[in-house]
Protein backbone atom coordinates (compact mmCIF):
# COMPACT_ATOMS: atom_id res chain seq x y z
CA UNK A 1 0.00 0.00 0.00
CA UNK A 2 2.82 2.79 1.02
CA UNK A 3 4.81 1.89 -1.77
CA UNK A 4 1.98 3.49 -3.92
CA UNK A 5 2.47 6.70 -5.38
CA UNK A 6 0.56 9.70 -4.24
CA UNK A 7 -1.71 11.86 -7.16
CA UNK A 8 -0.47 14.78 -7.23
CA UNK A 9 -3.07 17.90 -7.56
CA UNK A 10 -1.63 20.47 -6.43
CA UNK A 11 1.84 22.00 -5.83
CA UNK A 12 3.08 19.31 -8.69
CA UNK A 13 7.02 19.91 -8.50
CA UNK A 14 6.87 19.79 -4.78
CA UNK A 15 4.57 16.72 -4.36
CA UNK A 16 6.76 14.64 -6.70
CA UNK A 17 10.03 15.62 -4.74
CA UNK A 18 8.09 14.63 -1.81
CA UNK A 19 6.88 11.45 -3.29
CA UNK A 20 10.44 10.35 -3.55
CA UNK A 21 10.04 9.99 0.51
CA UNK A 22 8.20 6.89 1.53
CA UNK A 23 7.54 8.65 5.62
CA UNK A 24 5.89 11.09 3.52
CA UNK A 25 3.86 8.21 1.27
CA UNK A 26 3.02 6.77 4.50
CA UNK A 27 1.52 10.32 6.11
CA UNK A 28 -0.63 11.03 2.90
CA UNK A 29 -2.18 7.10 3.53
CA UNK A 30 -2.79 7.77 7.25
CA UNK A 31 -3.93 11.43 7.01
CA UNK A 32 -6.52 9.97 4.19
CA UNK A 33 -7.55 6.71 6.53
CA UNK A 34 -7.87 9.43 9.55
CA UNK A 35 -10.16 11.90 7.42
CA UNK A 36 -12.38 9.02 6.40
CA UNK A 37 -13.15 8.06 10.27
CA UNK A 38 -16.26 9.44 11.80
CA UNK A 39 -15.58 12.61 13.63
CA UNK A 40 -15.93 10.89 17.23
CA UNK A 41 -13.97 8.11 16.89
CA UNK A 42 -10.85 8.11 19.30
CA UNK A 43 -8.27 8.07 17.16
CA UNK A 44 -9.56 10.88 14.78
CA UNK A 45 -10.17 13.16 18.13
CA UNK A 46 -6.22 12.56 19.20
CA UNK A 47 -5.54 12.59 15.87
CA UNK A 48 -6.85 16.21 15.14
CA UNK A 49 -5.84 17.50 18.82
CA UNK A 50 -1.98 16.36 17.89
CA UNK A 51 -2.51 18.11 14.32
CA UNK A 52 -3.72 21.29 15.51
CA UNK A 53 -1.69 21.59 18.33
CA UNK A 54 1.48 21.49 15.65
CA UNK A 55 0.15 23.97 13.32
CA UNK A 56 -0.61 26.28 15.77
CA UNK A 57 2.40 26.08 17.42
CA UNK A 58 4.57 26.72 14.77
CA UNK A 59 2.51 29.48 13.69
CA UNK A 60 2.93 31.03 16.93
CA UNK A 61 6.51 30.30 17.43
CA UNK A 62 7.30 31.41 14.24
CA UNK A 63 5.71 34.62 15.11
CA UNK A 64 7.57 35.21 18.26
CA UNK A 65 11.06 34.57 16.96
CA UNK A 66 10.57 36.25 13.94
CA UNK A 67 9.32 39.39 15.35
CA UNK A 68 12.01 39.27 18.22
CA UNK A 69 14.75 41.92 17.58
CA UNK A 70 12.16 44.52 16.31
CA UNK A 71 10.23 44.05 20.05
CA UNK A 72 13.26 44.12 21.47
CA UNK A 73 14.43 47.39 19.42
CA UNK A 74 11.06 49.00 20.88
CA UNK A 75 11.40 47.92 24.62
CA UNK A 76 15.24 49.63 24.29
CA UNK A 77 13.85 52.48 22.42
CA UNK A 78 10.76 52.94 24.82
CA UNK A 79 13.03 52.86 27.70
CA UNK A 80 15.43 55.55 26.38
CA UNK A 81 12.30 57.70 25.70
CA UNK A 82 11.68 57.11 29.54
CA UNK A 83 14.85 58.44 30.52
CA UNK A 84 15.27 61.42 28.37
CA UNK A 85 11.56 62.44 29.64
CA UNK A 86 12.60 62.16 33.33
CA UNK A 87 15.66 64.20 32.15
CA UNK A 88 13.51 66.61 30.65
CA UNK A 89 15.40 66.05 26.90
CA UNK A 90 12.43 64.64 25.62
CA UNK A 91 11.84 66.72 21.95
CA UNK A 92 8.79 66.56 19.66
CA UNK A 93 10.44 65.05 16.65
CA UNK A 94 14.05 64.80 17.63
CA UNK A 95 15.09 61.01 17.23
CA UNK A 96 15.34 59.33 20.72
CA UNK A 97 18.60 57.68 19.31
CA UNK A 98 20.58 60.39 19.00
CA UNK A 99 19.31 62.52 21.81
CA UNK A 100 20.03 59.40 24.17
CA UNK A 101 23.67 58.85 22.41
CA UNK A 102 24.63 62.96 23.00
CA UNK A 103 23.32 63.68 26.04
CA UNK A 104 23.26 60.88 28.16
CA UNK A 105 25.91 58.41 29.97
CA UNK A 106 24.83 55.65 31.41
CA UNK A 107 27.08 53.97 34.73
CA UNK A 108 27.20 51.02 36.79
CA UNK A 109 27.05 51.77 40.43
CA UNK A 110 28.24 49.20 43.41
CA UNK A 111 25.25 49.95 46.08
CA UNK A 112 27.26 49.23 48.61
CA UNK A 113 30.35 51.36 48.02
CA UNK A 114 28.85 53.62 46.20
CA UNK A 115 31.75 53.88 43.63
CA UNK A 116 31.53 53.52 39.88
CA UNK A 117 32.01 49.68 38.47
CA UNK A 118 34.00 50.15 35.27
CA UNK A 119 34.42 46.56 34.11
CA UNK A 120 30.59 46.03 32.96
CA UNK A 121 29.52 47.30 29.92
CA UNK A 122 26.91 49.50 30.92
CA UNK A 123 25.07 49.56 27.81
CA UNK A 124 24.36 45.78 28.11
CA UNK A 125 23.51 45.56 32.02
CA UNK A 126 20.59 44.87 32.69
CA UNK A 127 19.97 45.35 36.34
CA UNK A 128 16.11 43.95 36.60
CA UNK A 129 17.82 40.75 35.06
CA UNK A 130 20.27 40.66 37.25
CA UNK A 131 18.12 41.24 40.75
CA UNK A 132 16.75 38.16 39.72
CA UNK A 133 19.99 36.11 39.53
CA UNK A 134 21.40 34.72 42.74
CA UNK A 135 24.92 35.47 41.95
CA UNK A 136 24.73 38.87 40.92
CA UNK A 137 22.31 39.85 43.71
CA UNK A 138 21.63 40.46 47.16
CA UNK A 139 18.49 39.27 49.57
CA UNK A 140 17.44 42.45 51.84
CA UNK A 141 17.01 41.74 55.31
CA UNK A 142 13.01 41.74 56.08
CA UNK A 143 13.47 44.99 58.43
CA UNK A 144 15.29 46.94 56.07
CA UNK A 145 13.03 46.06 53.34
CA UNK A 146 10.53 48.82 53.36
CA UNK A 147 10.18 48.68 49.76
CA UNK A 148 9.03 45.37 49.51
CA UNK A 149 10.87 44.10 47.06
CA UNK A 150 12.96 41.08 48.95
CA UNK A 151 16.18 40.58 46.82
CA UNK A 152 18.39 43.75 44.78
CA UNK A 153 21.00 43.90 42.31
CA UNK A 154 24.42 44.28 43.91
CA UNK A 155 25.16 47.11 40.95
CA UNK A 156 22.83 49.35 39.89
CA UNK A 157 22.45 51.02 36.36
CA UNK A 158 22.36 55.51 36.76
CA UNK A 159 22.46 57.85 33.87
CA UNK A 160 23.87 60.79 33.84
CA UNK A 161 23.22 64.11 32.06
CA UNK A 162 25.83 66.35 31.28
CA UNK A 163 26.11 69.31 29.58
CA UNK A 164 29.84 70.47 28.86
CA UNK A 165 31.51 68.30 31.18
CA UNK A 166 29.11 69.39 34.02
CA UNK A 167 26.85 66.98 35.63
CA UNK A 168 23.67 68.70 35.19
CA UNK A 169 21.74 65.78 36.55
CA UNK A 170 21.84 62.43 37.78
CA UNK A 171 18.89 59.80 37.34
CA UNK A 172 18.36 57.07 39.64
CA UNK A 173 16.56 53.74 38.97
CA UNK A 174 13.90 52.79 41.70
CA UNK A 175 11.22 49.64 42.37
CA UNK A 176 8.77 49.15 44.96
CA UNK A 177 5.35 47.70 45.50
CA UNK A 178 2.55 49.60 45.24
CA UNK A 179 -0.85 48.40 46.06
CA UNK A 180 -1.32 45.56 43.09
CA UNK A 181 2.19 45.62 40.86
CA UNK A 182 5.62 46.56 41.53
CA UNK A 183 6.14 49.93 40.53
CA UNK A 184 9.24 50.25 38.49
CA UNK A 185 10.52 54.28 37.80
CA UNK A 186 13.23 57.24 37.49
CA UNK A 187 13.94 59.46 39.88
CA UNK A 188 16.09 62.53 38.80
CA UNK A 189 18.40 64.74 40.74
CA UNK A 190 19.93 67.89 40.29
CA UNK A 191 24.17 67.57 40.57
CA UNK A 192 23.56 68.50 44.03
CA UNK A 193 22.23 64.74 45.00
CA UNK A 194 19.55 66.63 46.48
CA UNK A 195 17.00 68.71 44.73
CA UNK A 196 14.81 66.82 42.37
CA UNK A 197 14.01 67.23 38.39
CA UNK A 198 11.48 65.09 38.16
CA UNK A 199 9.73 61.08 38.74
CA UNK A 200 9.04 58.96 36.50
CA UNK A 201 6.71 55.38 36.85
CA UNK A 202 7.35 53.39 33.39
CA UNK A 203 6.11 50.15 34.58
CA UNK A 204 3.25 49.70 37.16
CA UNK A 205 -0.19 48.51 37.31
CA UNK A 206 -2.05 50.31 40.24
CA UNK A 207 -5.50 51.28 40.00
CA UNK A 208 -6.42 53.41 36.87
CA UNK A 209 -7.92 56.73 37.84
CA UNK A 210 -6.84 56.18 41.33
CA UNK A 211 -2.93 54.54 42.13
CA UNK A 212 -2.66 55.10 38.23
CA UNK A 213 -2.53 58.69 38.25
CA UNK A 214 1.20 57.81 39.76
CA UNK A 215 1.72 58.75 35.49
CA UNK A 216 -0.14 61.90 35.73
CA UNK A 217 2.04 64.87 34.38
CA UNK A 218 0.44 67.48 36.67
CA UNK A 219 1.49 64.91 39.92
CA UNK A 220 4.97 64.79 38.59
CA UNK A 221 5.30 68.34 38.39
CA UNK A 222 4.80 68.80 41.98
CA UNK A 223 8.05 66.95 42.44
CA UNK A 224 10.02 69.51 40.86
CA UNK A 225 12.41 71.13 43.70
CA UNK A 226 11.58 69.04 46.12
CA UNK A 227 14.44 67.96 48.39
CA UNK A 228 15.52 64.21 49.10
CA UNK A 229 17.55 64.66 52.17
CA UNK A 230 17.00 66.13 55.59
CA UNK A 231 19.19 69.44 55.65
CA UNK A 232 20.04 70.28 59.15
CA UNK A 233 19.48 74.10 59.79
CA UNK A 234 22.70 76.04 60.32
CA UNK A 235 23.85 74.38 56.92
CA UNK A 236 20.42 75.49 54.67
CA UNK A 237 21.23 78.98 56.11
CA UNK A 238 24.62 79.06 53.98
CA UNK A 239 23.64 78.99 50.01
CA UNK A 240 27.49 78.04 49.32
CA UNK A 241 28.34 74.51 48.62
CA UNK A 242 26.85 71.87 50.30
CA UNK A 243 28.58 70.86 52.78
CA UNK A 244 28.52 66.78 53.39
CA UNK A 245 27.46 66.80 56.98
CA UNK A 246 24.41 69.20 56.39
CA UNK A 247 22.81 65.72 54.58
CA UNK A 248 20.63 63.51 57.03
CA UNK A 249 18.37 60.63 55.79
CA UNK A 250 15.79 60.50 53.41
CA UNK A 251 12.96 62.67 54.54
CA UNK A 252 10.95 62.92 51.01
CA UNK A 253 7.63 61.72 51.66
CA UNK A 254 4.12 61.48 50.43
CA UNK A 255 1.53 63.29 52.71
CA UNK A 256 -2.52 63.13 52.46
CA UNK A 257 -4.18 65.58 50.74
CA UNK A 258 -2.07 69.04 49.62
CA UNK A 259 1.04 70.66 50.68
CA UNK A 260 1.28 73.93 52.32
CA UNK A 261 3.83 75.34 50.60
CA UNK A 262 4.35 78.17 53.39
CA UNK A 263 4.87 75.78 56.27
CA UNK A 264 8.55 74.60 56.90
CA UNK A 265 9.11 70.97 55.77
CA UNK A 266 7.18 71.26 53.04
CA UNK A 267 10.36 70.88 50.75
CA UNK A 268 10.03 67.47 51.82
CA UNK A 269 6.77 66.72 51.13
CA UNK A 270 4.58 66.12 47.96
CA UNK A 271 1.04 65.85 47.84
CA UNK A 272 -0.28 62.23 48.43
CA UNK A 273 -2.32 60.62 45.24
CA UNK A 274 -6.02 60.85 46.06
CA UNK A 275 -7.70 57.63 46.64
CA UNK A 276 -4.42 55.71 46.43
CA UNK A 277 -3.44 55.42 49.65
CA UNK A 278 -1.56 52.30 49.97
CA UNK A 279 -0.04 53.63 46.29
CA UNK A 280 1.33 56.64 47.99
CA UNK A 281 2.69 54.80 50.75
CA UNK A 282 4.70 52.51 48.05
CA UNK A 283 5.87 55.36 46.46
CA UNK A 284 7.04 57.35 49.88
CA UNK A 285 8.63 53.64 50.96
CA UNK A 286 10.40 52.87 47.60
CA UNK A 287 11.72 56.59 47.00
CA UNK A 288 13.35 56.37 50.73
CA UNK A 289 14.93 52.73 50.33
CA UNK A 290 16.30 53.96 47.10
CA UNK A 291 17.65 57.39 48.47
CA UNK A 292 18.72 55.39 52.07
CA UNK A 293 21.74 53.90 52.89
CA UNK A 294 20.37 50.60 51.34
CA UNK A 295 20.34 52.36 48.36
CA UNK A 296 21.68 55.27 46.61
CA UNK A 297 22.72 56.90 50.14
CA UNK A 298 26.77 55.94 49.80
CA UNK A 299 26.57 57.15 45.90
CA UNK A 300 25.27 60.36 46.19
CA UNK A 301 27.34 61.18 49.20
CA UNK A 302 30.64 60.35 46.04
CA UNK A 303 29.22 62.51 43.70
CA UNK A 304 28.62 65.17 46.41
CA UNK A 305 32.43 65.19 47.84
CA UNK A 306 33.64 65.21 44.08
CA UNK A 307 31.29 68.00 43.05
CA UNK A 308 32.69 69.80 46.18
CA UNK A 309 35.99 69.76 45.75
CA UNK B 1 -16.90 44.44 -6.29
CA UNK B 2 -20.91 43.50 -6.54
CA UNK B 3 -20.45 40.26 -8.40
CA UNK B 4 -17.88 39.07 -5.91
CA UNK B 5 -20.18 39.64 -2.87
CA UNK B 6 -23.30 37.30 -3.28
CA UNK B 7 -26.66 38.05 -1.40
CA UNK B 8 -25.26 35.90 1.52
CA UNK B 9 -22.05 37.46 2.10
CA UNK B 10 -23.96 40.86 1.64
CA UNK B 11 -25.84 39.88 4.23
CA UNK B 12 -23.40 38.64 6.87
CA UNK B 13 -21.38 41.56 6.27
CA UNK B 14 -24.17 44.27 6.92
CA UNK B 15 -26.19 42.92 9.19
CA UNK B 16 -24.29 43.09 12.09
CA UNK B 17 -24.11 46.91 11.40
CA UNK B 18 -26.99 47.89 12.79
CA UNK B 19 -29.89 45.00 12.96
CA UNK B 20 -27.73 42.49 14.28
CA UNK B 21 -24.65 44.33 16.01
CA UNK B 22 -22.82 42.24 18.95
CA UNK B 23 -22.99 44.83 21.78
CA UNK B 24 -26.21 46.53 21.23
CA UNK B 25 -28.55 43.80 20.24
CA UNK B 26 -26.53 40.70 21.54
CA UNK B 27 -25.13 42.40 24.49
CA UNK B 28 -21.48 40.54 23.60
CA UNK B 29 -17.76 41.90 24.14
CA UNK B 30 -18.97 44.39 26.72
CA UNK B 31 -15.79 43.93 28.87
CA UNK B 32 -13.10 45.39 26.45
CA UNK B 33 -15.65 47.72 25.14
CA UNK B 34 -15.54 49.22 28.47
CA UNK B 35 -11.65 49.39 29.06
CA UNK B 36 -10.31 50.47 25.61
CA UNK B 37 -12.71 53.67 24.61
CA UNK B 38 -11.01 56.30 26.50
CA UNK B 39 -9.11 57.40 23.43
CA UNK B 40 -10.01 56.80 20.12
CA UNK B 41 -6.52 55.74 19.13
CA UNK B 42 -6.73 52.71 21.52
CA UNK B 43 -10.52 52.25 20.22
CA UNK B 44 -9.09 51.91 16.64
CA UNK B 45 -6.55 49.14 16.69
CA UNK B 46 -8.27 46.70 19.23
CA UNK B 47 -11.42 47.50 16.77
CA UNK B 48 -8.83 45.98 13.49
CA UNK B 49 -7.87 43.64 15.60
CA UNK B 50 -10.66 42.43 16.79
CA UNK B 51 -12.06 42.37 13.44
CA UNK B 52 -8.73 40.19 12.01
CA UNK B 53 -8.93 37.81 14.88
CA UNK B 54 -12.91 37.26 14.41
CA UNK B 55 -12.62 36.73 10.48
CA UNK B 56 -9.43 34.64 10.45
CA UNK B 57 -10.59 32.29 13.11
CA UNK B 58 -13.89 31.60 11.38
CA UNK B 59 -12.15 31.46 7.97
CA UNK B 60 -10.14 28.51 9.84
CA UNK B 61 -12.80 27.15 11.89
CA UNK B 62 -15.08 26.92 9.01
CA UNK B 63 -12.41 25.20 6.47
CA UNK B 64 -12.10 22.70 9.31
CA UNK B 65 -15.42 22.22 10.25
CA UNK B 66 -16.33 19.25 8.96
CA UNK B 67 -13.68 17.22 10.90
CA UNK B 68 -13.53 18.92 14.16
CA UNK B 69 -14.52 16.35 16.51
CA UNK B 70 -17.57 17.12 18.33
CA UNK B 71 -16.21 16.36 22.29
CA UNK B 72 -13.24 18.41 21.48
CA UNK B 73 -15.12 21.11 19.86
CA UNK B 74 -14.90 24.22 21.76
CA UNK B 75 -11.09 23.41 22.48
CA UNK B 76 -10.37 23.33 18.75
CA UNK B 77 -12.11 26.59 18.43
CA UNK B 78 -10.18 28.46 21.45
CA UNK B 79 -6.59 26.83 19.94
CA UNK B 80 -7.40 28.38 16.67
CA UNK B 81 -8.57 31.53 18.17
CA UNK B 82 -5.78 32.30 21.08
CA UNK B 83 -2.88 31.23 18.28
CA UNK B 84 -4.16 33.86 16.03
CA UNK B 85 -4.78 36.75 18.83
CA UNK B 86 -0.90 35.51 20.05
CA UNK B 87 0.21 36.75 16.47
CA UNK B 88 -1.83 39.51 16.71
CA UNK B 89 -0.37 40.83 20.07
CA UNK B 90 3.57 40.06 19.15
CA UNK B 91 2.59 42.02 15.42
CA UNK B 92 1.58 44.96 17.56
CA UNK B 93 4.36 44.63 20.26
CA UNK B 94 6.73 44.83 16.89
CA UNK B 95 5.05 47.57 14.80
CA UNK B 96 2.53 49.65 17.18
CA UNK B 97 4.21 49.15 20.71
CA UNK B 98 2.74 52.62 22.10
CA UNK B 99 -0.43 51.14 21.49
CA UNK B 100 -0.04 47.50 22.18
CA UNK B 101 1.38 48.94 25.99
CA UNK B 102 -1.78 50.84 26.11
CA UNK B 103 -4.29 48.15 25.27
CA UNK B 104 -1.91 46.21 27.18
CA UNK B 105 -3.76 42.79 28.68
CA UNK B 106 -7.19 43.41 26.29
CA UNK B 107 -5.26 42.09 23.62
CA UNK B 108 -4.76 39.20 25.13
CA UNK B 109 -8.42 38.98 26.34
CA UNK B 110 -9.35 38.63 22.97
CA UNK B 111 -8.71 35.26 23.29
CA UNK B 112 -12.26 35.23 25.95
CA UNK B 113 -14.28 37.65 23.75
CA UNK B 114 -17.54 36.68 23.72
CA UNK B 115 -18.08 37.85 20.02
CA UNK B 116 -15.16 35.97 18.53
CA UNK B 117 -16.45 32.84 20.17
CA UNK B 118 -19.96 33.80 19.35
CA UNK B 119 -19.36 33.71 15.65
CA UNK B 120 -16.84 30.70 15.88
CA UNK B 121 -20.03 28.83 17.27
CA UNK B 122 -22.77 30.17 15.98
CA UNK B 123 -21.67 30.65 12.05
CA UNK B 124 -18.04 29.22 11.63
CA UNK B 125 -19.40 25.60 12.28
CA UNK B 126 -21.88 25.82 9.99
CA UNK B 127 -21.22 27.50 7.05
CA UNK B 128 -18.19 27.40 3.99
CA UNK B 129 -15.41 29.64 4.71
CA UNK B 130 -15.42 32.60 2.24
CA UNK B 131 -19.21 33.84 4.18
CA UNK B 132 -17.51 32.70 7.70
CA UNK B 133 -14.89 35.55 6.81
CA UNK B 134 -17.02 37.60 5.55
CA UNK B 135 -19.37 37.25 9.01
CA UNK B 136 -16.36 37.46 11.15
CA UNK B 137 -15.45 40.99 9.37
CA UNK B 138 -19.21 42.19 9.76
CA UNK B 139 -19.25 41.52 13.02
CA UNK B 140 -16.07 42.83 14.10
CA UNK B 141 -17.46 46.16 11.46
CA UNK B 142 -20.67 46.30 14.10
CA UNK B 143 -18.13 46.34 17.17
CA UNK B 144 -15.60 48.43 15.67
CA UNK B 145 -19.16 50.31 14.95
CA UNK B 146 -19.97 51.09 18.78
CA UNK B 147 -16.18 51.32 19.77
CA UNK B 148 -15.95 54.32 17.79
CA UNK B 149 -18.76 56.19 18.87
CA UNK B 150 -18.32 55.16 22.40
CA UNK B 151 -14.43 56.45 22.10
CA UNK B 152 -15.33 59.94 19.94
CA UNK B 153 -17.74 61.01 23.08
CA UNK B 154 -15.14 59.59 25.77
CA UNK B 155 -12.39 61.22 24.13
CA UNK B 156 -13.88 64.54 23.28
CA UNK B 157 -16.17 65.01 26.67
CA UNK B 158 -13.42 63.26 28.69
CA UNK B 159 -10.01 65.34 27.83
CA UNK B 160 -11.04 67.66 24.78
CA UNK B 161 -9.19 65.80 22.33
CA UNK B 162 -9.95 63.49 19.22
CA UNK B 163 -7.23 61.48 18.19
CA UNK B 164 -4.55 63.39 20.43
CA UNK B 165 -5.84 66.34 18.77
CA UNK B 166 -7.27 69.30 20.40
CA UNK B 167 -10.98 69.86 20.10
CA UNK B 168 -11.75 71.89 23.02
CA UNK B 169 -9.51 73.98 24.96
CA UNK B 170 -9.16 72.87 28.38
CA UNK B 171 -9.13 75.53 31.40
CA UNK B 172 -5.93 74.61 32.31
CA UNK B 173 -4.46 75.45 29.42
CA UNK B 174 -6.26 78.53 29.68
CA UNK B 175 -9.34 77.47 27.26
CA UNK B 176 -12.77 77.08 28.81
CA UNK B 177 -13.34 73.18 28.64
CA UNK B 178 -13.80 71.47 31.75
CA UNK B 179 -13.19 67.77 30.98
CA UNK B 180 -15.45 65.59 32.86
CA UNK B 181 -13.05 63.02 34.61
CA UNK B 182 -16.22 60.68 34.42
CA UNK B 183 -15.82 59.35 30.83
CA UNK B 184 -12.12 58.78 31.37
CA UNK B 185 -13.36 56.42 33.40
CA UNK B 186 -14.58 53.10 32.46
CA UNK B 187 -18.50 53.17 33.94
CA UNK B 188 -18.95 56.50 31.31
CA UNK B 189 -18.72 53.33 28.73
CA UNK B 190 -21.72 51.86 30.27
CA UNK B 191 -23.88 54.62 30.35
CA UNK B 192 -22.90 55.92 25.94
CA UNK B 193 -23.21 52.04 25.18
CA UNK B 194 -26.89 52.00 27.30
CA UNK B 195 -28.22 55.33 25.43
CA UNK B 196 -26.92 53.96 22.32
CA UNK B 197 -28.79 50.70 22.49
CA UNK B 198 -31.87 52.79 23.68
CA UNK B 199 -31.49 55.13 20.95
CA UNK B 200 -31.11 51.64 18.59
CA UNK B 201 -33.79 50.03 19.96
CA UNK B 202 -35.97 53.26 19.70
CA UNK B 203 -35.53 53.58 16.57
CA UNK B 204 -35.83 49.94 15.32
CA UNK B 205 -38.42 48.59 17.69
CA UNK B 206 -38.02 45.00 16.72
CA UNK B 207 -34.90 44.92 18.71
CA UNK B 208 -36.61 45.20 22.12
CA UNK B 209 -36.82 42.30 23.96
CA UNK B 210 -40.43 41.18 25.21
CA UNK B 211 -40.97 42.15 28.67
CA UNK B 212 -40.87 38.85 30.89
CA UNK B 213 -43.26 40.24 33.83
CA UNK B 214 -45.82 42.32 34.01
CA UNK B 215 -46.61 44.10 37.34
CA UNK B 216 -50.57 43.83 37.80
CA UNK B 217 -52.63 45.64 39.86
CA UNK B 218 -54.35 44.11 42.06
CA UNK B 219 -58.01 43.47 40.59
CA UNK B 220 -60.78 44.27 42.85
CA UNK B 221 -63.48 41.64 43.57
CA UNK B 222 -61.35 38.81 44.29
CA UNK B 223 -61.67 37.48 47.43
CA UNK B 224 -61.36 40.96 48.89
CA UNK B 225 -64.28 40.64 51.38
CA UNK B 226 -63.47 39.05 55.02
Amino acid sequence: MTEKKINCKHMTALCEKLNEYESYRKFIVYKDKVLALGNDSLEKTIAIAVALCLVCAVLVSFAAVALKPLQIDNKAADMKQNILDVAGLLEEGANINTTFAQKIEAKIVDLETGAYVENINADEYDQRKAAKDPAQSIAIPKDKDIAHIRVKAKYAKVFLVKDGGQLKSIILPMHGYGLWSTLYGFLSLDADGQTVQSINFYDQQETPGLGGEVVNPNWRALWKGKKVYAESEQHSADKGSIAEASIGEPALSLIKGAVDNTRPGSQYQVDGLAGATLTSTGVTNLVRYWMGNEGFAPYLKKVRTVQGS
Amino acid sequence: MSAILNDETKKVLTAPLVNDNPITLQVLGICSALAVTSQMSTSLIMALALTLVTAFSSAAISAIRNHIPSSIRIIVQMTIIASLVIVVDQLLKAFAYDVSKQLSVFVGLIITNCIVMGRAEGYAMKNPPLESFMDGIGNGLGYSLILIIVAFFRETLGSGKLLGIEVFKLTKDGGWYDPNGLMLLPPSAFFIIGLIIWGVRQWKPAQAEKVEFKIMSISHGEGGHH
